[in-house]
This record gives C-alpha cells, structure tokens and sequence, in this order.
C-alpha cells in the first residue's frame, strides 16, 4: 500500500510516515499542496492522508486536483477542526465519512488505511 | 383562607424587581396599577359628581322659587278675597245709610228691621247701631242694652267723627273703620264694621256713623278652606301682632303671634325663614288694605321638599349604586391590562436571559472550537512522536527489554489521549453534524438507554423507574442525539446517588398537547442553587479528580437544543434534582438546523 502524506506540520507528518513505513505501509510526505502535486505526477499511490486545513489551497480542492490526475486514489481527511462545514465537506468529497480527528491513534488510522484498500 | 385569597391575587402586586437603573420606575406594576386606577376613576367620577352636584342646586333652586311663586299667588289670592269680604260688608253698610234717611235710622223698628234682612242673607250680623256726631249710640238693634252709649272718646269714633276743622274729602263720601277682633261682652270673636255718613241737612252737614258686628265664623272659613300646602297655615294677625283668626301652628285667636310682625308693604311678599321652633318655613305676608288685619301664609319648607328629597335619596342611592359599578369595573380593567402587561414582560425577560444565554453558549462553543483545533495541532505532533519512541521501542530489539522507557511512553500517549477525550468533548460541543430525524418511540429510546444501565443499578442496588405512558405518540426527533442525551442524563443521575438510590424517568403531554415533557429525577445530592445557573456551562464540573470534564451536561444541553427542545433543571441540596426537558412533537430538521448553529 502506498499512501502520500500531505500536512503542513512537518514534525507530526515526518513521523507518522516514519511510524507507517515500520507498519510496511509506503509513504512519501509533503508539506504543501505544490509538492503534493508533483508526487502524484511522479508516483502512483492508492491512498492520500489530507489534513483539510492546508497554507494556500485547503485539503478538499487538492484532492480534487489530485482526483482529476489519478481517478482511482482514495482519500482520507485529517482534520484538527471540528467544525460542521468541515465534516460535511469532508463526507461530501469522499462519498464516505472518511475523516480522523488529530490527534489520531496509530492502531485507528491502520484499521481506516485497511477498510478504504479492501474497498 | 389566606391561600385562597393569594390565587386571586394578581402577580405584579408582588413583584419586587431586584434591577435598578433609569427605567426602573417603568416596572413598577404596582405604582401603575394604582396610577391607572386613580386617574381613570378621576376622569369618569368627576364630571359624574360635577353634574350630580349641579344638578342637585339647580332643581333646588328651581323647586325653591316656585315654591316661593306659589306662596306669593296664594298670598295675593286670598287677600283679594279678603279684601272684597270686606269691602262688601262695608258697601251693604254704606247702602243703608243712603237708602236710609238719618230719622229712619234712628227709628228702632226700621233699625230691626234692617238688621233682619242683613241676618237673613249673612247670617254673621250680630247687631247694628247708629251714632250721632257727638258719639253717642242714638239706635240699637241687637242683642245687648247699648242704647245711649258713649264712643266719643274711642279712638275707632276718633279716626271717623268729622270735626268742622276737617276738609272734607270728596272722593271719600263713605269713611269706613274695620276694627280688630275682639272677644266684647259676648266673649266670642268679633269684629266691627262702622261708616261714617255725612250728608248736607239745609244748611248744615249732617255726620253720624252706622256700626255693625259681625261674627268672624265666615273669615275663618275663608282662610281654612284655603288650601295650603306643606302642613301650612292661613290666619290674619293685626299690626301688632296679635293673632285675629285661629292658627294650626302659631296659637290660638287673641294670643300673641310668636314670630315678629312682618315690615308694612303695599305688595305681597315672600319671604324665607326660621320659625320660633327653628323650621324653616317659607312666609307669605300682606297687608290688607282699610283693615287692621295682616294676612299671613306659612309654609313649613321641611313638608313643601319632602318628595324633592326622597327622590334625591333615591337618585343619591343609584348614584353610589353606579359609583360602586364604575370602580369595580375600572379596577377590574385596570387589575386585567396592568397584570397583562405584567405578564408580557415577564416573557419578555424570560425570552431575553434565553437569548443571553444561547449567545453565551455560541461564544463558549466558538471558543472552545478554536482552543480545540489549537491544542490538538501540538497534540497530534506530541501523540506521533511518543507513539513512534514507543514503536522504536516494539519494533528495535535493542531497546525493547527497557520496560521502565516503555511506561513513560505509554504513560505519555496516555495523557495525550486524556487531552484528546477532552479535545474531542469540546469539539462535539461546538460542532453540528446533520441532524437524522426519524419517526421513534420516546419509550423504546429510553429503555435502550437502561439497558446498558441495569447491570451498574443492580450492582448499586439503585431502583430505576419509567413511567411513559401509552397516549405519549411516537414523534420525529433524532434517535442518536436522543439516546446521547438520556445517556448523559443517566450516568449524571448515577454520578449524584449513593448506592440504594432511585431514578425516575416520568413523561406527559404539556397542557397544549404539543410537546412531550420529561422528567429525569434522582435522590442524589443535589445542587447549590448558587451552582444551578452554571451547570449547563462547558467545564463546569463538581467532580473535581475524578476524571469529570465539566462537558456533559453542556453537551446534554447543545443536544436538546439542535432537536428542538429545551432543558431546565430543578434540585433541592441532599433531595435530589430533576432535569426536565421539553419535545416538540412536531420537529423539523431545519428548525433544529437554526438552534444548532446558534450553539456551534
């Protein structure tokens, strides 16, 4: 499974890809939506980890530029923000509630990667 | 008694407002009622009493002067009749000394004679006599031996005995002398009619007088058939004040009149008074001309306005009947608009400290939205480093048999996730997620709820009791937040109790039938009423290190809110309290929608 990691946080992002890859997931990590872009033009992933509140362009219009250049990736949200738009935007793009509410334990964000690949 | 009387009381006669400020004085119900009371009585009793009074003098006034009017007629009718009853006794006389010869008066047979026709047509005549020019009774005819008596020196002869000094009127051919009445040696009441007659004998005048005496029964029947109202009196008085004729009220014939004579006067008059048993009376006076005699008319007033005042009495009582009316009436719009407006503000001040307070609720849920999101940034960046200190620790063999380092990692993610609860709490606080209406059964949400409860109540031997009766409908509302809310209320009622406690879960319609109202009550410890006003407040806990976050109940309250519904709590310290919350049977999502945002 190989999933990017886009959250302006470097130090949290850093480490949860650190922590995935002893989990044997792949993961690269960037910090904004510029560097995003360019990895989904250089790699394929299955999955994209979006913190919704990103510098410059907000997690849900970098997923749909993602979505337009790679139709089959799935998105989680990760959001730190507990506000109605937000889950409501959250749902509306994925089709599905899939969002996590930092701080998010390790063991829950496994089993979310898991569902979303077997679907 | 006391309790009775306190229902009918209205509610602002009670009312104390703590406020103080500019407009205080606008709410004081009590001060308005009585305002409003007063004036409107002042506007409608005032003209009321102004015409009453008016009124009442001028048909005093009115039945006064005609009472006076009429007073002054009778006056005037009765002298005329008076005057003429005399003037035909003194003309009947003066026609005998014309018809008659002096010598034929002097002839005692002729004189009877005279006497008899004057008997047979008014029988009043008692005798008749002729009196030369030197005063001496030449001729009698009558009942007593006065033949050749003297009157020269009386002073009636006086005023009538021609002396040749005197000029002689011409106009006054016949002098005439009424005297008064007096009681003489018949000892019956009589008066005297004398004529002068004078009359050219050859040369010389001839002067001598026809005296008659006439019985007063025929002027007493003038006056007592004459109708006086008001217990009246009709009598004549001489000029000095001596009763003439008999009197009801004011003694009898011969004695003295006990009120003053009345000034001389040409006309009739009228005049107003005290009696000398100090009535009012209303007297009617004249002077009689050519007789000694004064008529008077009196009238006590008492009698005369009688029917003026019982009529007023009864006007007067209709008047307190309406005035009775009028305040009850006013008092009673007052007591109603006063206590109405009463009520309005009353509902007015409720609805404004509920505005206050969900303005209050929708800043602390801003606020702890933000401080959420805030905290949970650094949260996350603590949580993924321990957590990766803790999967270098499992995952590398040479740090895994520290187990001291493993416990203060884990003791680390730990409290993050501590943090994170509390975070999260402070999140659902604030934020809405879509309401999910659908038809439930108030009955079947709360027994989902105690099922989860039974094992802890058991185990505390704590009696849980539902009461929700059939008639409570099925309704639209949110089966999650509903179930959140009961949950909530539960473990905070299991919170509060000792073991052996009991729990009452009770539902009704309201009194309009629109909403559900249920009640929530246990016997636990109760809260301070100083604590009641911040119980629905985020961080407001009374468990403090016990874990509390001081979020449920302000999360029970957000809940209740987005479905519609309202939340009160009554207790009673070491009773126990009882949370209350309010259903709209009908509720719409939308309406929900409007809450909620007020709160996120």
């Amino acid at each position: 499974m190989r999933v990017l990691l886009v959250d302006d946080e470097e130090e949290l992002v850093a480490t949860l890809a650190e922590r995935l890859d002893m989990r044997g997931i792949t993961t690269t990590w960037v910090t904004d939506y510029r560097a995003a872009l360019a990895a989904v033009e250089q790699e394929e992933f299955d999955i994209a980890l979006l913190d919704v509140r990103l510098p410059e362009m907000n997690g849900l219009d970098l997923k749909r530029l993602i979505a337009e250049r790679r139709p089959a990736m799935k998105f989680i949200f990760l959001t730190g923000h507990g506000s109605e738009e937000d889950f409501k935007a959250c749902s509306a793009e994925t089709g599905r509630e899939y969002y996590l509410i930092k701080p998010v334990q390790i063991e829950v964000l496994m089993a979310k990667l898991n569902e979303i690949a077997q679907c | 008694m006391h309790e009775r009387l306190k229902r009918f009381t209205p509610g602002f006669l009670d009312h104390h407002d703590q406020s103080s400020g500019m407009y205080k004085s606008l709410f004081n119900f009590r001060q308005l009622w009585k305002q409003s009371i007063v004036t409107t009585l002042a506007v409608v009793l005032l003209p009321l009493f102004t015409l009453t009074i008016v009124d009442y003098i001028i048909s005093k006034n009115a039945l006064e002067s005609e009472l006076l009017l009429r007073t002054a007629r009778l006056v005037s009718n009765t002298r005329r009749t008076l005057t003429s009853y005399f003037d035909e006794r003194k003309f009947a006389l003066n026609f005998l000394t014309l018809d008659n010869t002096y010598d034929q008066l002097l002839d005692e047979q002729r004189l009877k004679h005279l006497l008899e026709n004057l008997k047979s047509g008014l029988g009043e005549w008692s005798d008749l006599g002729v009196i030369d020019h030197t005063g001496i009774q030449r001729n009698y005819a009558g009942p007593y031996p006065l033949q050749g008596m003297d009157y020269s020196s009386q002073e009636w002869y006086q005023k009538l005995s021609y002396t040749d000094t005197d000029s002689y009127h011409e106009t006054v051919s016949m002098r005439s002398n009424i005297s008064e009445v007096f009681l003489g040696f018949r000892n019956t009441p009589h008066i005297v009619i004398s004529v002068l007659h004078s009359n050219i004998l050859g040369l010389d005048w001839l002067h001598y007088v026809l005296r008659a005496s006439l019985d007063i029964d025929r002027l007493n029947n003038i006056l007592s058939h004459t109708e006086v109202s008001g217990n009246g009196d009709a009598f004549l008085i001489n000029q000095k004040g001596i009763i003439q004729t008999p009197s009801r009220h004011y003694g009898d014939i011969m004695k003295k009149f006990p009120l003053a004579v009345p000034p001389v006067s040409d006309r009739t008059e009228v005049v107003e008074g005290l009696d000398h048993q100090g009535r009012a009376i209303v007297t009617g006076y004249a002077y009689i001309t050519g007789t000694p005699f004064i008529l008077m008319v009196i009238k006590q007033k008492d009698n005369l306005m009688q029917t003026w005042v019982s009529t007023g009495g009864k006007l007067l009582i209709f008047l307190a009947g309406s005035v009775l009316a009028i305040v009850a009436v006013v008092v009673g719009i007052c007591t109603y608009l006063v206590n109405s407006i009463y009520q309005a503000d009353q509902k007015r001040l409720a609805s404004l400290h509920q505005v206050e307070y969900a303005n209050k609720m929708a800043s602390i849920g801003r606020l702890s939205a933000g401080v959420a999101h805030e905290i949970n940034n650094p949260l996350a960046i603590i949580n993924e480093k321990a957590g990766l200190i803790k999967d270098l620790f499992t995952f590398r063999q040479e740090y895994a048999g520290d187990q001291r380092l493993i416990g203060l990692v884990e003791s680390i993610i730990a409290s993050v996730e501590r943090c994170a609860t509390i975070t999260r709490q402070m999140l659902n606080f604030a934020r809405n997620i879509q309401v999910n209406v659908q038809k439930l059964s108030l009955k079947q949400v709360v027994d989902d709820v105690l099922e989860f409860q039974t094992k802890e109540a058991g185990y505390r031997s704590i009696a849980i009791n539902v009461d929700i009766p059939e008639e409570i409908p099925e309704f639209f509302s949110d089966r999650g937040k509903l179930q959140q809310v009961f949950i909530n209320l539960v473990n905070n009622a299991f919170a509060a109790m000792k073991d052996g406690g009991r729990l009452d879960i009770k539902s009704r319609l309201s009194v309009d039938g629109t909403q559900i109202v249920t009640t929530v009550s246990d016997t636990g410890c109760g809260i301070p009423t100083e604590n009641i006003k911040k119980i629905f407040e985020p961080f407001f806990t009374t468990k403090s290190g016990s874990g509390g976050t001081g979020l449920g109940l302000s999360i029970t309250y957000g809940l209740v809110k987005e479905i519609g519904g309202s939340i009160d709590i009554e207790s009673i310290v070491d009773k126990g309290t009882t949370f209350i919350i309010t259903l709209p049977l009908d509720y719409h999502a939308e309406k929900g929608g409007t809450h909620a945002r007020t709160v996120g």
